[in-house]
């Protein structure tokens, strides 16, 4: 498969994310922590299904050879093995396709890793509507899947200063992790004292109670983008990131949500089974009604194309955002 | 040759006799429940026995040692065997034996990891041999000489999974891993459906070292299993080939053996039958 990097009116491959112009970023932030922490840390393995270049893992595979296991295009086995090297006190990382993990390898994250509380951590690359391969390759209800798994942590970061985190915290979370993968060059979004907190939301952007955009992974960085877009027009928008999917922090969505007067909830994910529905599910009970917004992909299929084309056709885009906060509910 | 191996000679006798007792735990652990996994159980004894009893370098007293062998039992529903084999090496008391598969029992119908001795959770077949070859290259890495032994049956290669980690463990050169591949001929639905065969020739030719002995011939699983000790770069395969319900022949005898049902009536008479049999 190619990795093309054309981008503008043809399928883009393997992917970034798109809006990074005029964006810091860094190049490979998976790889490259996870190499750096594994120096001090000899029980960190590293694994791969043929997918090692279009994971970020290579920095690790070329600094630490001998802990580095491609399995090739065996996702079930991937699985296992890491499954094995976990039970015998190895920490193991490991990368593919976020749809592969999850639509081929199910059965074994939950019963090899999860029931088990192994020591997996699952990078899945491209989980969402990251590239243009289409179905096939864009994993857009993996959230909704992984979410059914118990003793699961499932962590989609925003940018690349809460994702090396992220890669250097899951080695210290208890049991079978799934994060959704950043990879290439990630933009750096965050300020440098932003602290991830396994199970904590985060208030990136306190507003002044109209409108609060609830929102997880990159999409927390395109609602930041779109809040202070929205300043010109006299909008002081908040935005609350859920960084954690599960555990899922009801508390802080609660109490972010009884702030504001109208929600957006934005999910580089479908809109059913994600982070909307969980949202809604928490103030749902706690017997909180909002007007709400969603933004995310609909229960559908999704066609090839460029990424710029899909994100406009599909309305995940910043327009999308500014219009939801322009027009409200 | 590595250190701390089994022994080169085994006590035939002495292994007889322990897979005679582990066939009486499992009698008496089904007994009266009218149904169970007897069947596999009791053909699996013969090679359980060699296991545990002469191969395994394993401490009831320190089951998480890491320098342990581990053993793999993936067909979770075979754990009737292996609560048998746990009591007789001493993981488990014979007398939590008679709960196996009532409710809130710690021994259930299929294995889970958190029974002492256990090391998987069994039972979602194919599942096994993969997380083998995970704790062969985890042992490489620590430089440890112990072993990895994973049970799995006929049926199980039917699952795509199986193939995945048997090419794995030779990609890997995994020689300190040993599949004991139980050829029963039996699944859920009856026998064996998919065209599985030639087992021995399709291991081999995956990279295994392949041997192919009669399952409940101790003196062949013994030798098989000294083969297996060498670690020339290549993964080791037993193709055992089991009778379900061996030792019993009225068990032997019935058609469906992968779920045997036994009336409440018929258990004393079967029971006198193992004794009569092996005595």
């Amino acid at each position: 498969m190619a990795d093309s990097q054309t981008i503008g009116n043809r399928t883009r491959g393997m992917g970034e994310i798109v809006d990074v112009a005029g964006k810091v970023t860094e190049t490979a932030p998976f790889g490259n922590t996870l190499a750096e922490m594994a120096k001090t840390r000899p029980e960190i393995v590293g694994l791969t299904a043929d997918m090692g270049r279009y994971s970020d893992i290579l920095p690790f595979r070329d600094a630490h050879p001998d802990r580095f296991f491609n399995v090739g295009m065996a996702e079930q086995n991937l699985i296992m093995v890491a499954a094995g090297l976990a039970k015998s006190g190895k920490i193991a990382y490991c990368t593919t396709y976020s749809v592969f993990i999850t639509r081929r390898a199910y059965d074994f994250v939950a019963i090899a890793c999860a029931h088990s509380m192994a020591n997996v951590k699952i990078f899945a690359g491209m989980p969402g509507l990251v590239n243009g391969y289409g179905a096939t390759h864009q994993a857009t209800e993996d959230i909704n899947m992984m979410r059914g798994i118990a003793d699961l942590t499932i962590i989609d970061p925003c940018d690349a200063t809460e994702f090396k985190q992220v890669v250097r915290a899951v080695a210290d979370i208890p049991g079978t992790v799934y994060v959704r993968n950043l990879r290439g060059k990630v933009p750096v979004e965050l300020p440098e004292d932003y602290r991830f907190e396994v199970g904590k939301a985060k208030v990136l952007r306190e507003g002044d109670g109209e409108i609060g955009i609830i929102s997880t992974g990159y999409m927390s960085a395109r609602g930041l983008d779109a809040a202070k877009m929205a300043e010109s027009d006299g909008k002081n928008v908040g935005v609350l990131h859920v960084g954690t999917i599960k555990p899922f922090d009801t508390a802080g969505v609660i109490a972010f949500a009884k702030r504001y007067k109208q929600l957006i909830i934005a999910e580089n994910h479908k809109t059913t089974g994600g982070l909307a529905t969980l949202v809604i599910e928490a103030l749902y009970e706690a017997g909180i009604q909002k007007p709400l917004v969603k933004i995310g992909l609909a229960d559908s299929f999704f066609e090839c194309g460029s990424q710029e084309y899909l994100e406009s056709k599909y309305a995940v885009d910043i327009p999308r955002f500014m219009t939801a906060i322009r027009d409200g509910v | 040759m590595r250190s701390n191996f089994p022994p080169a000679t085994a006590n035939l006798e002495e292994l007889g006799a322990r897979a005679l007792n582990l066939r009486r735990k499992m009698m008496h652990m089904a007994s009266g429940k009218g149904e169970g996994y007897i069947a596999q159980g009791l053909g699996i004894a013969d090679c359980l026995a060699a296991i545990y009893f002469h191969e395994l370098r394993h401490d009831p007293a320190r089951p998480d040692w890491p320098d342990r062998d581990r053993f793999l039992l993936s067909t979770g529903h075979y754990s009737i065997a292996m609560y048998a084999v746990l009591a007789e090496a001493g993981y488990l008391s014979d007398d939590e034996l008679p709960t196996y598969g009532l409710n809130g029992s710690a021994l259930p119908m299929s294995t889970f990891d958190e029974t002492v001795g256990v090391e998987i959770v069994g039972g979602s077949l194919g599942h096994g041999l993969g997380q083998a070859v995970g704790m062969a290259l985890a042992l490489r890495l620590d430089k440890s000489s112990a072993r990895v032994f994973c049970e799995f049956s006929d049926g199980e290669l039917d699952e795509g999974s199986t193939w995945e980690a048997a090419m794995g463990a030779a990609t890997f050169k995994c020689d300190n891993l040993v599949a004991l591949i139980d050829c029963n001929g039996i699944q859920a639905d009856g026998p064996v459906t998919v065209a599985i065969e030639p087992v021995a020739d399709k291991m081999t030719a995956f990279g295994f070292e392949t041997y192919e002995v009669n399952g409940n011939d101790m003196a062949a699983l013994v030798d098989a299993l000294g083969k297996c000790r060498e670690p020339n770069g290549k993964p080791k395969a037993i193709v055992l080939r089991t009778t379900p319900g061996f030792g019993v022949p009225t068990i032997m005898a019935r058609d469906r053996a992968h779920f045997v049902r036994v009336g409440n009536d018929e258990w004393d008479s079967l029971i006198e039958e193992l004794e009569r049999e092996n005595g």
